[in-house]
């Protein structure tokens, strides 16, 4: 597919396949295009050539709100969260296409048991929140609408190392519950370590594609986005 | 309180009685020196209390006298926090609706000026306050129900009752027609092609003259008119009472409000209200949690414009004339400084916003060449002692049914827990 911002060719054609049950990571650098990626799958940028399917079916036509009701969410970059809603509240955003009361206070409850930490600061207003806190709310939103398909733009950013791993860890939990987990990340080593799939993107273009044990293993890899 | 403050205290004198000096000692040609004296004398004053205040405060006299006690204030507000806020609304409606008898004719006129604005401040509280769209062309919708009521009255004979939904209509599509080009425009850009658009539609009343009379206006219109079942001699008949009156066109013009204020109400704690609040929150992130965000944008608008239509028709129906210098940019801005001065998204702050804003320059009409003055000193002031507003947005309590019950009350439990401990 490719995205145009303007007259900006920011997407020059990328494919990629995301098993169901999987989690798949895009790597790379930044500017690169990932979170532009993400946002093209969700419709909130149009991709001007190329097709996206899930399930089968064709998305790349559909308004953000009908990509919800397909299955898919997404957290997004730099824990946009909304910060005059409570904590409640904005797990309730996350749950905004549901209709089924009863099911929805079921998956809040799995949400803080993910989450302990959002339990206690349920009625606090998000905007309060610490960063690592913000982070998870933004990942709880994003469960909220049980989705098949879960999109993680940078769930490590500016996050203590001991809270990465946490959410890592926690990631992996809710892959185990049935979710796949597409998950763009400037963390490689992270990212990779908890993949079945990666893929490296350089300036708009996927470069690499293997899988994570072996993108771990990459000489190219390593020396550009593991430091080693 | 250190030798700081008492640097602050002289600064500020000095900087104020730059700006008030010449500002006000010249009502002619001359420097009346002593007009501008006790005006920068009364500022300084003011200052100097509010110093003093500080002092005694920073002494610790409270404590000792009260014995360790709350301060009295806040004891009182304690007290008044008991009283449910369903008994405060009714107290309050029960004095606006006695204001008219124990009032003469002009102050009911204020008050029907006052209720009017609040109807415009509540339906621009959607737009700004919920859906964070800043608006500086509101009064263009304003001007929409008066002119459609005034036309098809004056053309056609029509109802209030029947241009009422008609006005509300082309309010609302009006509202789309405006919302729709400023979509993607956030901020500044909405900001200047809104007002653009207001200008538009005063201008384009100004100058259509075989419609609209150009600045003449249209003169003429019928009140609205009730019917209610009266027994005459043929029986029971429908009679029409025509609401000429002031005191009439009060409670008129107060039952729009209480709508108004009720519709609104429910707007705000509908899934809709959320979904606006959310987008105003952070677009991206509401749109990316399903909430259609152009359809939703579109709505704010077409429902601030139908709340200042009503009030558009209500008012040329009141004073049977319309112009178009009742639309300038001037007023658009007074209801914004409603919504902002009240508090952007509450509806007990607008009220007050827009009695205050109303009302307070009609008591003190003798210092009419102060108003603007005065005006840009509290929205200054406003904004460095309380800049979420008078009366700021609480976000509703959730409701129960929402998420499980055990949930909340087991986390009330806990911070009442907590709260014990400290």
């Amino acid at each position: 597919m490719h995205t145009y911002y303007g007259n900006i060719h920011a997407l020059k054609g990328i494919s990629c396949t995301i098993p169901s049950g999987d989690i798949a990571c895009l790597i790379g650098a930044n500017g690169a295009g990932k979170s532009t990626t993400l946002l093209t799958i969700f419709g909130v940028q149009r991709a001007a050539r190329g097709e996206i399917r899930f399930k089968g079916h064709p998305i790349h036509r559909l308004r953000p709100e009908q990509v919800a009701v397909q299955g898919i969410s997404q957290a997004p970059e730099g824990r946009q969260i909304f910060a005059r809603m409570t904590t409640l509240e904005n797990l309730e955003m996350g749950a905004y296409l549901r209709n089924d009361k009863a099911e929805v206070a079921s998956d809040m409850e799995w949400v803080f048991g993910l989450f302990p930490r959002l339990k206690d600061r349920a009625r606090q207003l998000g905007g309060t929140l610490s960063g690592g806190e913000q982070q998870m709310l933004a990942i709880g939103r994003a469960l909220m609408s049980r989705p098949e398909l879960l999109l993680l733009d940078e769930p490590s950013l500016g996050l203590a190392p001991k809270l990465v791993e946490k959410i890592f860890e926690t990631i992996l939990e809710i892959n185990k519950n049935g979710v796949t987990i597409f998950l763009v990340e400037q963390n490689a080593h992270m990212a990779l370590s908890i993949s079945n799939t990666g893929y490296v993107m350089e300036t708009g273009r996927i470069v690499l594609t293997d899988s994570a044990a072996a993108l771990l293993k990459n000489e190219k890899v390593k020396k550009a986005y593991l430091g080693e | 309180m250190g030798n700081g403050e008492f640097k602050k205290f002289i600064i500020y004198s000095l900087f104020l009685a730059v700006l008030i000096l010449p500002m006000v000692g010249f009502p002619g040609t001359h420097f009346e020196a002593k007009r501008a004296f006790i005006v920068w004398g009364v500022f300084v004053g003011v200052l100097a209390l509010g110093m003093l205040n500080q002092v005694v405060r920073q002494s610790g006299i409270y404590q000792k006298t009260l014995g360790g006690r709350h301060s009295v204030s806040h004891r009182v507000s304690k007290q008044f926090k008991k009283i449910p806020v369903r008994h405060w609304t009714l107290m309050l409606l029960a004095a606006v609706a006695a204001y008219p008898l124990l009032a003469n004719n002009y102050m009911v006129d204020v008050g029907i000026t006052c209720l009017i604005y609040i109807v415009l401040g509540l339906g621009l509280n959607i737009v700004v306050g919920l859906a964070g769209l800043l608006d500086l062309g509101y009064i263009a919708f304003y001007a929409v129900g008066a002119y459609t009521y005034s036309l098809l009255n004056l053309h056609f004979g029509m109802s209030f009752w029947l241009c009422l939904p008609i006005g509300i209509l082309l309010g609302a599509i009006l509202g789309c027609v405006i919302g729709y080009p400023t979509l993607r425009m956030r901020g500044d850009y909405l900001a200047i092609v809104t007002m653009g658009f207001g200008e538009i539609i005063r201008l384009v009343l100004n100058n259509w003259d075989s419609l609209t009379k150009g600045p003449n206006g249209l003169l003429g219109m019928a009140k609205p008119s009730v019917m209610y079942p009266a027994f005459s001699q043929g029986g029971l008949e429908w009679a029409t009472y025509s609401l000429k009156s002031l005191h009439a066109l009060y409670y008129f013009i107060l039952l729009i409000a209480v709508l108004t204020v009720i519709g609104v109400r429910r707007l705000d704690q509908s899934r809709i209200g959320r979904a606006w609040v959310a987008i105003r929150e952070d677009e991206v992130a509401a749109e990316l949690s399903g909430v259609p965000t152009t359809w939703l944008k579109l709505l704010a608008y077409a429902m601030g414009a139908a709340f200042a239509s009503v009030a558009g028709a209500f008012f040329a129906a009141k004073l049977s004339y319309t112009n178009p210098n009742f639309f300038i940019f001037m007023e658009s801005c007074i209801v914004l400084c409603i919504v902002v001065l009240g508090g952007a998204g509450s509806i007990p702050g607008v009220i007050l916003a827009g009695v205050l804003l109303i009302a307070v320059p009609e008591v003190f009409r003798e210092l009419q060449d102060y108003r603007m003055f005065a005006f840009g000193l509290a929205m200054a002031v406003m904004m460095v002692l309380r800049p979420e507003g008078l009366i700021p947005a609480t976000r509703r309590k959730l409701e129960p049914s929402d998420i499980e019950t055990d949930t909340i009350e087991e986390l009330e439990e806990s911070y009442q827990a907590v709260d014990s401990r400290t």
